[in-house]
Order: C-alpha cells, then structure tokens, then sequence
C-alpha cells in the first residue's frame, strides 16, 4: 500500500515538474528567439525563423537600426531621467505622507486615509485628456515634468509605507529625539528615513520599473523624437521603415530589454518577496 | 513642564501638504478639466479655446451610442475575461503545488523568477515582440506548428478576429499569471498552519484541504486580485495599441485605444475622447467602491464603533449623575 501510494506520488510529483518546466521555458523562449534573431540575418530568418544559436550579423543589423529613426541611447537617457525623478518624488513624498499618518495624531488623520485608499486606482487613462490640455496651455509638453510631478501623488506607495511604519516604528524613538531638540522634520530625514530603507529600496524599484515601461501619457506629451522615451522608440519599430528589417527589429527590441534583463535578475530575490509583501494587509 | 503641552497635531497636515498639493494639482484639476471639455465643442489640432455645448451632453450621447464604443468596451471584457479566467486557474494550481507540504517541490525559487519575469518587461516590447512571433507567412510560430506538423500551411494569426483577441488575451495571461501566483503562495503562508495540521490529523486529503481550508481563507486576496485585474484591464492599452493597432476589424480596440484614437489621430476629438475617458472614469469608480468595501478593515470599523458605543454610554452616565 505505501509502496503503491510513493509510487503515484513520485508520478505525480514527474508531472509537475514537467508543467513547471514548460510553463519556466515558455516565459523564457519568446525571449530566447528575439535575442538569437537580433543575431541573424533578414535572409536567415526569411529562411527559418527559428534558429537555437545565434549568428553573426549583429554588427550589421546594429547599423540599419541606428541608421533610422531608432535611438536607443537617446530613449535610455531620456526613460532614465524620468524614471529616476518619479521614483525619486514617489518615494520621498509618500513616506513623509505615511509618517505624518503614522506618527501624528490629527483631526483629519482617518478621513485623509480613506481618502487616499479611495483614489488609490485612479488611473491617469482618465483625465489624460484634461492633463494634455492644460500641459499644452502652459507649454509644458516635451518636457519631463509633468512625467515626473504627478509621482509625488502614489496612493499605493503611501498605502505600503505606512503599513511599514504601522509594523516597525516604535514612538519612542520620535519622543527622545524631541527630548534632544530634534526639530520634527529633521527626526523624519535622518532618523525615519534610515528605518524606512527596506521599504524604501522595495517601493523604488517597483515605482522604476512602471515608470519605465509607462507608453500611454508619454506617447501624449512628447513629441519630439529627441524627448522619446524607451517605449516610444519601441514603438517605431512598428513602423513601416523597419518592416523588412526582421533582424533589426529583433534587436532593437533586445537592446530595450537588456536593462531589464540587468536589474530583474540582478535583483530578482528582492523583487519577488515585494510582490508578495503587496498581499498581506496586515 | 509646560513644554511637554506642545502640540504636535500639526505636523500631521505639514506632512500631508505635499501629497495633497500633488494631486489636487496632477490629478483632480486634469480630472475636472477632462469632465468640462467632455460638454464642449474642442477638438482640432492645437486648439485650446472651447465653448459648452448648446446641449451639454451631446458628446456623452453620441460616445454612448457609437457602435465602436461599445464595441471597444466588449472587446475589453472579452480579452479581459479570457486572460482572467486561466491565470486565475493555473496561478491556483501553481498554488496548490507549491503550498502542498507533502510535495516539497524543488527549486521553487527559480521557476517563480522565470514565471514572474515577464510582468517587469516593458508591455509595448512584448507586444511587438508577439507581433514578430506571430509573422505571416514566416515567423517563429507558424515555423514551429508547422515543425510539429499541427497546421499544413501558415496561418495568419493578424487577420482573423479571435485569434487576434486571443493572443492579445494570451500576452495578458502570460504577463501576469506570475504576479497573481506568488501572491496567492503568500497568501497561503499567511493562513494559521495550526489549521492545516489540524485537518490533516482529522484525514483530510490534501485535495480536500485545499478546497475547504485553503480557498476559503484566500477569499479577501482573491476578491482583491479579481478588481484590481479588472480595474487594470479596462485600462489595456500598449499590447492592443502595438500588437495589431486595435485591428483586424476594430477585433482588439480597447476602450483606451479608442479614447487614445478619437483624441490623437483623425480630427483630434478632444471633446469625445473626454467624453469616453469619464464613461470610462465611472465604471473603474464604481469598481473601486466594491473594491475598497471589501478591502475595508473589519476589525478597525468594529473598534470605532464599539468606541463611539463607549463614549456615548459615558456621555449618558455623565449627564445620569448630573440629573
């Protein structure tokens, strides 16, 4: 009996790792393919679009990309401005914001939650219409600002902050700085800030990565190509230009993936137990 | 002594201006200003000068009863729908196995960081990554099914309707089916082991233990990833955009595709596609309502009101003794 119950198990267990395997290899291949073709040749891939090792046109796919409307270094320069100083506002202001929940005990301290709970899925798809509008009235568009301003307002970060504070922030701490004349906002900066960190480095490489990857209100406001951004500069690719040019496509694709690539698996540990800490309320 | 009577209440609104200021400014005037362009007459390139309509609603109206409109909003619900459905099923399933004590399935970390990666890869590479795959007559897909001998001649995926909606629907599954998976395992952690341990010594097999003790407790978490996946989907834009531009046949214009359409492309219809955003805007807010009851803290209602319950006896005690 017990022997007949290992044995199933152990089937049972071969099952799952071969849908495990497939499902590890299914995420992988589309990637796989894009960075062998960026390898080949147009002819190679008219050939057989397939190919598990690479080749060795890289160099020449590299100059028909370059050689339009591509930029990758510009994209990259332009994608990291803007998410560095999003992620920079998002973080700064949403601990100060989740201190002052934290740490205060005001009149408006229970409303200003519940309200920021209630904004906290209001996407810009909905007033971007409005907020291209009024950029173009003040001439603000291809410009970075308004891609980075509207950061220092992420309900969601705030949400997780204070959950961080709720569970680690000890008031005694806030209570002898003042006894040592720690003036309020200095105590925040130099002594919050540093137990906050954990939290911090979590929130920041979420907030990079969505900032990063943003298309909708940057395809709105900057329309000049020195402003594009790394999704934008995707997007061209999906141009008439370039329809012939599979091998190019494939790497102009791959370049935009590779800083991804860098900081997923550089810190992919991190990035999974963030995911998951998003779960728990408590 | 009297330094310790300093009140520090202030501070909390000190804190919380810069976050307010944010939003009432990047948020809540483009929102309003949206609202108000959606009962003019602006629309043209580089136009800015508007005037209300002789009726307000017209705008609304006629977003209301365009076919492409409520073709886009279905198209939505249809690629959401068949995205949602099996990433629910296979991240439960991943779920089970993970969780399952007995299995102690190996190298758990390296299949989640493979399964989650592609919810960090910026969304418009994929959608042309997919594009490529998909090429017709040659491309990496139609190559393998022929391969494989599964078709005997190319199939062109860009032309038919569901097949479109169906890789777009597939792109959404696979970019997210991670995400809901490593968050419905910590889900799991989080429930009492004590209860596991419990039903195991009562006999239940862990199939059993999974629907009647598992799923039950997953309930908050799994109401929670059902809105937010749907308050995230209404808002499908690069995949459809890039994969097919909303094509074959209007088959994958999504709502905000078409908002994207009627306000950049064509005659610039600032006033519909505002008009659309805040159809738009109403359903999300409806969802959002649902979504912040159910997530609302049970506990901290129950404490407030058994605070107020308290005070109010204290209130009534007081004015007893004073009578």
């Amino acid at each position: 009996m017990s022997v007949g119950m290992s044995k199933s198990r152990r089937g049972y267990k071969i099952i799952i790792y071969i849908v495990c395997t497939f499902l590890a290899v299914l995420s992988i291949f589309p990637f796989w393919i894009m960075v062998v073709n960026a390898t080949r040749s147009t002819f190679q891939i008219q050939q057989s679009s397939i190919s598990l090792f690479p080749s060795s046109f890289l160099l020449s796919n590299f100059k028909i990309l370059m050689g339009k409307t591509f930029n990758p270094i510009t994209g990259f320069v332009n994608s990291m401005i803007i998410s560095t100083g999003a992620t920079l506002g998002a973080v700064y202001v949403s601990s100060l914001t989740a201190y002052g929940l934290v740490a205060y005990n005001w009149k408006l301290r229970q409303p200003f939650f519940t309200f920021i709970m209630a904004v906290l899925m209001l996407p810009n798809v909905v007033f971007a219409i409005g907020y291209y509008q009024m950029m173009y009235r003040i001439g603000w568009t291809n410009s970075f600002w308004p891609l980075i301003f509207p950061a220092m307002a992420t309900p969601a970060v705030v949400f997780f902050m204070r959950q961080y504070l709720l569970a680690t922030l000890s008031l005694d701490i806030v209570d002898s700085a003042r006894i040592d004349g720690a003036k309020e906002f200095y105590t925040f900066n130099r002594i919050i800030m540093p137990i906050m960190k954990p939290a911090i480095a979590t929130q920041a490489i979420f907030q990079f990565v969505f900032h990063w990857n943003q298309l909708f209100l940057p395809t709105i406001l900057l329309t000049d190509n020195t402003k594009y951004t790394m999704p934008i500069m995707v997007s061209l690719l999906r141009g008439d230009i370039y329809k012939t040019e599979f091998g190019s496509v494939y790497l102009g694709l791959a370049l935009t993936v590779l800083p991804l690539f860098i900081v997923y698996f550089l810190l992919s540990k991190y990035i999974i137990a963030g995911v998951a800490l998003g779960a728990l309320k408590e | 002594m009297q330094r310790k009577t300093i009140n520090y209440a202030k501070y909390g609104y000190y804190f919380s201006i810069p976050f307010v200021l944010t939003f009432l400014i990047f948020s809540l005037y483009p929102l309003i200003y949206t609202t108000i362009i959606g009962f003019t007459d602006l629309r043209g390139l580089m136009r800015t000068e508007m005037n209300i309509l002789e009726n307000p609603f017209e705008n609304y109206i006629t977003i209301f009863n365009s076919p492409i409109f409520r073709r886009s909003l279905s198209n939505t619900m249809i690629i959401w729908i068949f995205n949602f459905i099996p990433q629910m099923l296979v991240a439960l399933l991943l779920t089970a196995w993970f969780t399952n004590r007995h299995l102690k399935i190996r190298a758990q970390g390296v299949y989640k960081v493979l399964i989650y990666m592609p919810n960090i890869i910026t969304a418009a590479t994929i959608a042309l990554l997919f594009y490529s795959l998909f090429g017709y007559p040659k491309g990496p897909i139609n190559d393998l099914l022929l391969k494989l001998g599964i078709i005997d001649s190319p199939a062109n995926f860009h032309l038919q309707k569901w097949t479109a909606r169906g890789v777009v629907a597939f792109i959404q599954f696979w970019m997210w089916y991670g995400h809901t998976m490593i968050i419905l395992i910590a889900g799991v952690m989080g429930i009492n082991p004590t209860l596991f341990e419990a039903a195991e010594i009562d006999g239940a097999s862990a199939t059993q233990i999974f629907f009647r003790v598992t799923l039950p407790r997953l309930k908050t978490i799994l109401l929670y990833s059902l809105i937010t996946s749907m308050i995230g989907g209404l808002q499908m834009y690069d995949i459809p955009r890039l994969f097919l531009l909303g094509g074959p046949d209007n088959a994958t214009l999504t709502t905000t595709v078409y908002i994207h359409n009627q306000a950049f492309s064509g005659s610039y219809l600032y006033n519909r596609a505002a008009a659309a955003s805040i159809i738009l805007f109403t359903i999300i807010a409806i969802l959002s309502a649902i979504l912040f009851y159910v997530m609302r803290d049970r506990d901290a209602v129950r404490l407030r009101k058994r605070e107020r319950a308290l005070r109010k006896e204290v209130r009534n005690r007081k004015r007893e003794v004073l009578v």
